[in-house]
């Protein structure tokens, strides 16, 4: 029994090593990629379409409308962005009833590149919409006394993000490899069904979470006041 | 009794006591918040879908927090370090 797929090492020369997590990593990659492009090589703009690319436009488009309904105005600006974590992780966790399969967001070191990237992403999105000076205001926001606590509520949201993903994944695995030895047969396969639940929650709380912080980083309270004496100006 | 063992009983006591009482906390706020969704659903069903993904984002943050109990019991059972340690000092010996 392993922690996580880290410890599962299929091929090592010297210092590389070759873990179940980046070839799985690169496994949910490719599946990816090359299905989206094999969907939308021959796209139809017509009336009759292909099963696939209907199935393409229900998650692009049921994308599209959680991220707005969140509060970003502008979805098509950040479905790059959430909408590969939420297929990254939810592919993740639905290739779980492939047998032989461990998801690599079982591994604490995926996850937390998942949540340093959503980390980087709200600066990033957040200057972009009001600029340096307007994004580094949000810090200071009730008054300057705040800005050691949200500092730190930056790094713990980031680590809880990080953290809560392993936890759900990794437990999903060791319970049911803890159940496989005690009631082999027919009490796994529930629990299974039950992680293929949680997995698609869990990959609609990390997006959802990452767009919530990242609207909380782009609105802001003080655009509308300072647009307002400008057009007086 | 020497440290190993005394490592051993503290860790495996622990780790049952972190889940146990982890668990609880979690699960009466889980329990609380969509007791209080339901109703929300039943006076208000038009609202369903923004009540539905609030319910889901509150749902998770109240469990990560027995999540995260749950891996300090599994690090006290399969990745312990203060065991690691007396192991590598027994092997050093």
């Amino acid at each position: 029994m392993h922690l996580s797929p880290d410890e599962l090492v299929f091929w090592h020369l010297g210092f590389l090593k070759l873990n179940a997590t980046i070839v799985y990593t690169w496994a949910l990659m490719l599946v990816l990629t090359v299905g989206s492009w094999l969907i939308t090589r021959r796209i139809s703009t017509g009336l009759e379409r292909s099963r696939w690319q209907n199935l393409l436009e229900i998650i692009v488009c049921g994308m599209v409308e959680q991220i707005r309904e969140v509060g970003l105005a502008e979805p098509q600006r950040y479905l790059p962005f959430l909408g590969t974590l939420f297929l990254f992780v939810g592919l993740a966790s639905i290739c779980t009833i492939i047998p032989g399969y461990d998801p690599p967001t079982a591994s604490l070191s995926t996850t937390t590149a998942l949540a340093l990237s959503v980390m980087v992403s709200v600066p990033w999105f957040g200057i972009r919409k009001q600029g340096v000076g307007g994004y580094l205001k949000t810090y200071l926001q009730p008054t300057f006394m705040m800005l050691p606590f949200n500092i730190i509520s930056e790094c713990s949201r980031t680590l809880a993000l990080a953290v809560r993903l392993f936890g759900n994944m990794m437990s999903g695995a060791m319970i049911i490899a803890i159940l496989l030895t005690i009631t082999p047969f027919i009490f796994p396969i529930i629990m299974t069904t039950l992680g293929l639940l949680t997995g698609m929650v869990q990959a609609y709380i990390f997006s959802i979470l990452a767009a919530v912080y990242i609207a909380a980083a782009t609105s802001g309270d003080k655009p509308a006041p300072a647009k307002s004496p400008a057009k007086s100006t | 009794m020497d440290s190993s063992t005394l490592i051993a009983i503290a860790s495996i006591v622990t780790a049952g006591l972190t889940t146990g009482f982890g668990c609880m906390g979690p699960a009466l706020g889980e329990g609380r918040s969509v007791a209080t969704a339901m109703t929300a659903l039943a006076q208000q069903p038009d609202a369903s879908a923004t009540i539905t993904r609030t319910l889901f984002v509150g749902l998770a943050m109240i469990e990560s927090t027995a999540i995260y109990c749950f891996v300090v019991s599994m690090i006290l059972i399969f990745a312990n370090p203060f065991w690691n340690h007396v192991i590598a000092q027994t092997v050093a010996k």
